[in-house]
């Protein structure tokens, strides 16, 4: 029955309505899959009871002809989505053993439409990180080597545990969040599909907060389809999130295998990076060829500000994160350690509790936001920030959508980039823009590089217009004929 | 705007994260590269431009106000590190 873990979510879906199989045994396959994965450190809380209790459940529930859109599907949950009564630590000890007495409202859509949890995924602390290396349950494993090799990579970050998970066949899907590519550029790298929807499609509420303004959730799965079928559900208004965006969800999947003839798809100048590796611009040239192919019409744009995204959003993010993380005090929830005075808990407590790489950010956005350097720093990146998003709206009043690589280079050691954040930074070039403006992004695989280690393109759409990304993806994927998995090594 | 060692003392106190001594003057060469290069921000003519605060093109919702959950002090405190009764124990702040 092992093979019911390589199936893709949509093809299980249907396994399960012609009862080939059913919701326990599907579960029960994963569990073993998850449990004989240690050595990826992809979940950091495997729950096969509540897995287990769920499928059974699901049965009943289809048994009954109530089945919902996912239902009996096993999913992983990123770390930083509260689960009711499931340990949820954003992989920070300052959280501890938080269990939320609450769920959030992505998981709770999935739950509503029949989907099954197998566990929690590891990823940076608070999200912030593009290699996994924060985390405080230390860094996943990427299941992918290069050919000949056994040096330990990156599965990217900050969603690695869910991209790790997706691609070695430990779920069907996994929830993910992505603040500055932390959805896109793990999937880039572990060749799986994900997309960051529009700023307001998915509800923040019960998410752990890292960069209000920038976070999105949105799922990673093996194929444009099956992630078409999960964002369907993760999706939706919700009066508990102010910038929840009250506006209907379509089927996703419908846009999927959908003509893409006369589509206009521009081609962003600025992303040709100096030191990109040649096996990557040879990909987005395969990638523009494949899209002409199938009735595109290829437009050479201009988004003038690409290069100063990334230092903007290393204001933002970091002031909004500050200010967001001054909730760890140890005084309602998580870590508290005792000093002389309640100023000193406090001290003792976040020195205690974060890690190196959150403080970093946490001491940039106090900075940034202190008194005398506000306009300097935060007002600037601001402004900077609108012309970014300028940037797009002249884009798009000429094209449809961009096609652009996701991410730099392909998986990289672990440990190559830790005394530089800045290098670490540059990881995101491709995708922090993105969430500057608040548009969908999606990173379909597209190839392999010479060393056998997936590369992704990424394209990026309207504001609201996942549609088009899920169509275009779709042309990609197919053209592509990604059919590469990782060797068993784990 | 190079940091010294005395500014990252002083942020770290506005964070309320207590930095060990020797961590001082690497956290000092650290923010000073992440500042050094974000400063080609300056780069950027933003005369006139409207800071962006939000991506969200809507006003934000109004709701009644009225009570919609709460009462239940059990959960509140179910994580809190201590509680005695229904309430949170937290140090002195009056000495």
């Amino acid at each position: 029955m092992s093979d019911l873990t390589k199936l893709t979510l949509k093809s299980a879906l249907e396994g399960l309505e012609t009862k080939a199989f059913s919701a326990v045994e599907l579960t029960q396959v994963h569990i073993e899959a998850v449990e004989s994965a240690k050595a990826l450190n992809a979940y950091v809380l495997e729950t096969p009871d509540k897995a287990l209790a769920m499928a059974q459940a699901s049965d009943a529930r289809r048994a009954r002809g109530q089945a919902g859109a996912l239902d009996g599907a096993p999913l992983g949950i990123k770390d930083l989505f509260c689960t009711e009564g499931v340990r949820s630590t954003a992989c920070s000890k300052i959280l501890g053993n938080f269990q939320p007495t609450y769920e959030s409202s992505v998981t709770a859509n999935l739950w509503r439409d029949g989907a099954v949890m197998l566990g929690k995924l590891n990823m940076d602390e608070f999200a912030m990180g593009s290699s996994n290396e924060t985390s405080a349950f230390g860094p996943v494993i990427n299941p992918w080597r290069a050919s000949g090799e056994t040096t330990a990579l990156t599965p990217g970050g900050s969603s690695g545990g869910s991209a790790a998970a997706v691609a070695a066949q430990l779920c069907l899907g996994a929830t993910a969040t992505d603040t500055g590519g932390s959805i896109r550029q793990p999937a880039a790298l572990t060749g799986t599909v994900g997309i960051k929807p529009t700023y307001g499609r998915c509800s923040r509420w019960g998410v752990v907060a890292f960069a209000s303004s920038l976070d999105q959730a949105g799922p990673i799965a093996r194929t444009v389809e099956d992630a078409a079928l999960l964002l369907t559900s993760m999706a939706g208004h919700d009066a508990r999130d102010s910038t929840s965006l009250d506006v209907a969800v379509p089927d996703f999947a419908s846009f999927v295998g959908k003509s893409v003839k006369g589509m206009r798809v521009g081609i962003p100048k600025e992303y040709r990076v100096e030191g990109m590796p040649a096996e990557i611009e040879q990909l987005w040239e395969q990638g523009v060829a494949w899209l002409k192919e199938a009735g595109c019409e290829i437009v050479e744009v201009s988004l003038p500000h690409t290069k100063y995204a990334l230092p903007a959003y290393y204001i933002v993010a970091p002031a909004e994160a500050s200010s967001n993380l001054a909730r760890y005090d140890g005084m309602r929830y998580g870590l508290r350690v005792d000093g002389a005075n309640l100023t000193e808990t406090y001290e003792q407590t976040r020195a205690a509790g974060f890690g190196e790489e959150v403080k970093r950010r946490i001491l940039i956005g106090t900075y940034v936001l202190s008194a005398g350097y506000y306009d300097a720093y935060y007002l600037k990146a601001q402004k900077v920030r609108r012309r970014i998003a300028d940037d797009f709206d002249q884009a798009f009043e000429k094209v449809d959508a961009l096609l652009t690589p996701t991410a730099p280079s392909a998986a990289f050691p672990l440990g190559e980039n830790a005394d530089d954040p800045v290098a670490m930074y540059l990881n995101d070039i491709f995708t922090v823009t993105v969430n500057l403006a608040g548009l969908p992004g999606m990173s379909v695989p597209a190839g392999v590089d010479a060393k056998g280690l997936p590369l992704g393109l990424q394209l990026i759409g309207r504001a609201l217009d996942e549609g088009s990304l899920f169509s275009l993806g779709g042309v990609i994927e197919q053209a592509a004929g990604f059919t590469a998995r990782p060797d068993r090594w784990w | 705007m190079a940091i010294d060692a005395a500014t990252v003392r002083k942020v770290a106190k506005l964070a309320r994260i207590a930095e060990p001594e020797a961590r001082i003057e690497p956290l000092a060469q650290e923010l000073n590269g992440i500042l050094t290069w974000i400063e080609m921000l300056n780069e950027v003519d933003t005369d006139g431009v409207e800071p962006m605060t939000s991506v969200v093109h809507q006003g934000l919702p109004m709701r009644e106000d009225v009570v919609t959950e709460g009462g239940d002090p059990a959960k509140v405190l179910a994580n809190a590190p201590k509680a005695a009764k229904d309430f949170f124990v937290v140090p002195k702040v009056v000495e």
